[in-house]
């Protein structure tokens, strides 16, 4: 799964694609997020738009990320989720437990 | 035997190959006229049991395969995935929406199979491991053979 990484002032963006799916992409995705809360990242955005399929092991990456940032100080939130992504995540409660924007403007502005 | 509504696929135990059985189903349910979105949760149904049969029904043993199987009975789309593994018990699965497992990585992909199909279920593979059957009632899908033992049209393949 290719993931873009860029700055917003003093929030990380990581743009997700693709599938978030057992083996190469969930290690992607765990890998990447390790890396920038290990470089000192303390908000970060996760922008789904582009996902278009996530299985449970994708989104227990989701929940690791979101737990490994927590107890580092750091915070994970969650931006522009397509429709079926955010039925998954409903389906299994979490919806309720990730902080979930519908922009990345609101995500970014959710941190000031 | 295979019937005109019977799709077989025998695959090694590698997660890339999840990504070919989904093609397969894809397919196979499109040619029985499921629609685009009934179609999506069937397939995410079919990847979570199809990964559950590689890592903990054959625990990526490359020797050991697993067997997808798609058919038609009695107005139901029916999807068997074997794999041959030690066994499993569906007594030990937890409630992942307890409060004190929401927040665990894993777990979850049993209950999204319920979620998705209408049935589930467990038995034991003749000769070792698991036999997991899904089944979805779909609109449009054309009636069950009533002699499928005459009739072609499987497909097989073997990517091992």
């Amino acid at each position: 799964m290719p993931i873009n990484e860029r700055k917003r002032d003093d929030v990380t963006i990581l743009d997700l694609k693709g599938k978030i799916t057992i083996g190469a992409a969930e290690e992607a995705l765990r890998d990447h997020v390790h890396k920038v809360l290990n470089d000192g990242a303390t908000k970060v955005v996760l922008n789904l738009k582009d996902v278009t399929t996530i299985d449970s092991s994708g989104v227990g990456e989701l929940v690791s990320s979101f737990t490994s940032a927590t107890n580092r100080g750091a915070k994970i939130k969650l931006a522009n989720l397509p429709p079926k992504i955010n039925d998954i995540l409903t389906i299994t409660q979490l919806i309720t437990v990730f902080d979930v924007y519908d922009s990345e403007d609101e995500a970014v502005a959710s941190f000031s | 035997m295979p019937g005109e509504h019977h799709f077989h696929l025998d695959v090694g135990s590698r997660f890339e190959n999840i990504e070919l059985v989904q093609v397969v189903v894809r397919d196979a349910l499109e040619r029985l006229g499921v629609d685009e979105d009934a179609r999506h949760w069937m397939d995410l149904a079919v990847r979570e049991a199809v990964a559950n049969a590689i890592k903990h029904g054959n625990a990526q043993d490359p020797d050991k395969q697993v067997h997808v199987d798609l058919f038609l009975e009695e107005g139901d789309v029916v999807i068997r995935i074997e794999d041959e593994g030690a066994g499993f018990d569906p007594e030990q699965l937890r409630d992942p929406l307890a409060p004190e497992n929401l927040l665990k990585p894993n777990g979850r992909g049993i209950f999204y199979m319920k979620s998705f199909m209408d049935r589930i279920e467990y038995s034991p593979r003749p000769g070792g491991g698991t036999v997991v059957t899904l089944r979805k009632k779909v609109a449009g899908t054309p009636e069950t053979p009533e002699t499928s033992e005459d009739t072609e049209g499987s497909e097989t393949a073997d990517p091992t």
